[in-house]
């Protein structure tokens, strides 16, 4: 189990950011991707790993609409 | 453009013409991005009368919708009716509008009492008009009485003239009179760029849902254009005063015209978000290219696009009205701005799109859009997804002045009363109202322009439709005021907000009505979950609708404080906010005006004129707690198919936040607890957010609250001591 936004979900084998985005369909295009609280810059999104029991964090930064 | 407008046509609309009233007058030079002058016309005995601007207003309603506010404050009592001759139009461009060095500075804030809710309503557009206004030497033009016949009201800004003509042969729909008004008041090609019309169209005298398009001409396409102030109806009240423009004209757009008190620091923050846009919107929000339809698909993907009837976020065949199939239709690489300056350029245009119904079937028109708003209410909240319609229905509503919005969400409703069996061909003459059934939704809009058959109901918006189905219908009145997505009387604009209780909020706990121009949280709450708690999402309620109504009182437009972000953004504290970009606007405001605000203060000086406006509402009979209250559509599944559709979701939920184990329960039991649960929780977000806010419990500003304000002026105390 990780927490994504503090919020509960399933870990697979193999999980990167990427693949977590993916999965979620975040598909806003600015994102704020943190790892246990290191960032993790766009281009590193596909190698990323996401380890069982980590905190990440995927922030949207829109107020808007 | 389609219409042929010969030279000859031009000679016999000014020969038609005939000058009612004709002033004279000194256009006051701007100071520190005021003219401290404003127009009053009244159309009922053609006086015209330059008023001061006080110190105080400049200190306490800053201008923009809090000029608008004020005057309109002091026009009407609390029995006035939109169609009262009392009743006003003001447009206020704020100090800082039509400066051109910074992005999204030329906008104007529409007030007035609002046929649909009753109440005042503020709409804000983009186009020349509210610009030139103030270098014709008027920080607002207020409009009250009504006209006994057509009339036209022009501003001359250089020959200082203002008249009032009647004007018998002009044509009604805006594609039509911006044209015929551009070309008779322009001397030259060249001239037309000096011109703005502000006008609405045959559907907004047959509805009350009517709009105003205000108007800059483009000289790239050597045609004008519009952009829209759609919400509240006050293109209905426009018409009802017999108006059929009113013109401002000023030749001399310079960059120093505000005469601010420091050009050069405004010139540098305006070179600082040029680079931010020119680096970062293609990889960013793409406004450049598409507007603010990049949200379509955005939204289907996150559960939030609207579709039939707000029942649904998300249809398999969004892909076709998306914003991938709108790049294709609107005209690329030209500089799109509706204000001088504006890089971030997000007035898209379809060029020479052959309609294909209507009065103008075959003509080949300029389509302004489509904006996100749109593409969602005409077509996925149909269920109509269909680009050449929902680009039709762009064109028809903004040329017959209705807005996108209210159309789309009253429509919707209709088209589920009609699948619902509340509605049948017999009541509709004949249209069958299925969600899809774009035919039958376009003809509905051709009726509103014509004033004929079942629009004279559609027209009346979603509130005045429920109580008419009931009455006369026998409509079981509990449901339609669950599916009817309307709060204040106003229609919701177009997202689906079921799954954020802080968006909820946003939309039902506002000024004027569900527009999302006060709050859009949905993914600071839902998707990011930065604001769990009650208080965490009070205090976003109490911050994003103070520092966007901070827009209006200005003169400014929204998108360039969080449709692009510096760089460095995300390693901010608080990134939703955009930190920079607020500093920049405490900086341009304080550039233009020669004043010290901080960000502290200028959420104080937003926070004045958001009190002021709800005891405004007070005063009209409105403004308190249940006046407050959200269709349950808006807060969760009313009917079980809707529970179905989410069916995962909602059981999830109900065993996790609820402590309740779904297992064993029929879908009518989990219906109930889910909606005891989602109203408990509104509730209880309702109290938080007006204490944070400094309002009792039935909503009402405290005297205290408003003292620390600065706004207990004695009739404002009068309105509230009724009430505490």
């Amino acid at each position: 189990m990780i927490k994504v936004n503090n919020r509960p979900i399933e870990w697979q084998e193999g999980m990167t950011i990427k693949k977590l985005i993916n999965s979620l369909k975040y598909s806003y295009p600015v994102l704020i991707v943190t790892i246990n609280g290191e960032h993790i810059p766009r281009e590193k999104y596909e190698e990323a790993a996401v380890a069982d029991g980590d905190d990440v964090k995927i922030i949207h930064p829109i107020a808007g609409g | 453009m389609s219409c042929v407008l010969t030279a000859e046509k031009v000679q016999k609309l000014k020969a038609a013409r005939k000058v009612l009233k004709e002033i004279k007058y000194e256009p006051a030079k701007l100071e520190k991005g005021y003219a401290n002058k404003t127009l009053y016309i009244n159309l009922s005995d053609n006086s015209i009368v330059s008023k001061d601007v006080t110190e105080k207003m400049k200190d306490v309603f800053i201008g923009g919708k809090g000029f608008g506010l004020w005057y309109l404050w002091n026009a009407v009592a609390p029995s006035t009716k939109w169609n009262d001759p009392e009743n006003e139009i003001v447009i206020s461009p704020g100090p800082v509008g039509g400066i051109t060095q910074y992005p999204g500075a030329g906008k104007s804030l529409v007030v007035s009492l609002s046929p649909t809710t009753g109440s005042v309503v503020d709409s804000n557009v983009g186009g020349h008009f509210g610009p030139l206004l103030k270098f014709s030497g008027w920080d607002a033009l207020e409009i009250q009485g009504k006209a006994d016949q057509e009339v036209i009201v022009f501003i001359d800004g250089n020959k200082g003239t203002i008249s009032i003509e009647e004007a018998p042969l002009e044509a009604v729909d805006t594609h039509l009179i911006i044209e015929e008004l551009t070309e008779m008041y322009a001397e030259s090609e060249e001239d037309k760029r000096n011109i703005s019309v502000v006008s609405s169209g045959t559907a907004a005298q047959n509805s009350l849902i009517g709009l105003l398009n205000f108007s800059f001409y483009d000289k790239r396409r050597k045609s004008p254009r519009v952009k829209q102030a759609g919400r509240g109806g006050i293109g209905t009240v426009f018409r009802d005063k017999n108006i059929k423009a009113v013109v401002v004209k000023f030749n001399g757009v310079k960059g120093d015209l505000n005469n601010p008190v420091d050009l050069k620091k405004i010139q540098e923050l305006g070179i600082k978000l040029h680079k931010e846009i020119h680096d970062f919107d293609a990889i960013q929000t793409q406004k450049r290219e598409v507007g603010t339809a990049n949200l379509v698909e955005i939204m289907n993907d996150y559960d939030l696009l609207p579709v039939n009837n707000f029942k649904y976020g998300y249809h398999p065949e969004t892909w076709k009205i998306d914003s991938k199939q709108i790049k294709k239709k609107v005209t690329q690489n030209m500089p799109d701005g509706c204000w001088y300056g504006c890089s971030m350029a997000c007035a898209k245009a379809v060029d020479g799109f052959e309609l294909k119904t209507g009065p103008y079937k075959g003509h080949k028109v300029l389509i302004d859009g489509p904006e996100y708003e749109t593409v969602a209410a005409v077509g996925s909240n149909l269920g109509i997804f269909d680009l050449e319609h929902i680009l039709e229905c762009n064109f028809y509503c903004d040329t017959y002045g209705v807005d996108t919005i209210s159309l789309g969400t009253t429509t919707a409703f209709l088209m589920e009363c009609y699948e619902s069996n509340i509605l049948n061909k017999e009541i509709t003459g004949g249209l069958e109202l299925t969600f899809g059934n774009k035919d039958a939704a376009m003809e509905l809009l051709h009726q509103m322009s014509r004033g004929e058959g079942f629009s004279k109901i559609a027209g009346q918006g979603v509130r005045k439709i429920k109580e008419l189905l009931v009455k006369e219908y026998g409509a079981d009145s509990h449901f339609l005021n669950d599916i009817g997505m309307e709060n204040k009387g106003m229609e919701y604009s177009q997202y689906i907000s079921k799954e954020s209780l802080a968006q909820q909020g946003g939309y039902a706990m506002t000024n004027k009505g569900p527009q999302h121009d006060e709050a859009w949280l949905i993914f600071m709450d839902m998707v990011n979950n930065q604001i769990p708690s009650f208080e965490d999402k009070a205090e976003a309620l109490h911050y994003f609708p103070m520092f966007r109504t901070w827009f209006g009182l200005m003169g400014l437009c929204k998108l360039p404080w969080n449709d692009i972000e510096p760089a460095d953004n995300r390693q901010t504290s608080e990134p939703a906010k955009v930190p920079e970009h607020v500093q920049n606007y405490v900086e341009l405001f304080n550039s233009v005006t020669g004043k010290t605000i901080d960000k502290k203060e200028l959420i104080v000086q937003s926070e004045r004129v958001y009190n002021f406006q709800r005891i405004f509402n007070i005063k009209m009979g409105f403004g308190q707690s249940l006046h407050d209250n959200p269709p349950y559509r808006s807060v969760g599944p009313v009917t079980v198919e809707e529970y179905l559709s989410r069916q995962d979701r909602y059981d999830q939920q109900m065993k996790e936040l609820i402590g309740v184990d779904p297992e064993g329960k029929t879908i009518e039991e989990k219906m109930q607890i889910t909606r005891k649960y989602r109203e408990d929780q509104y509730d209880e977000l309702r109290q938080t957010v007006y204490k944070r806010r400094g309002w009792t419990e039935n909503g009402i500003p405290t005297l205290e609250h408003i003292k620390n304000l600065g706004i207990d002026f004695p009739e404002v105390v009068e309105v509230l001591k009724k009430h505490l």
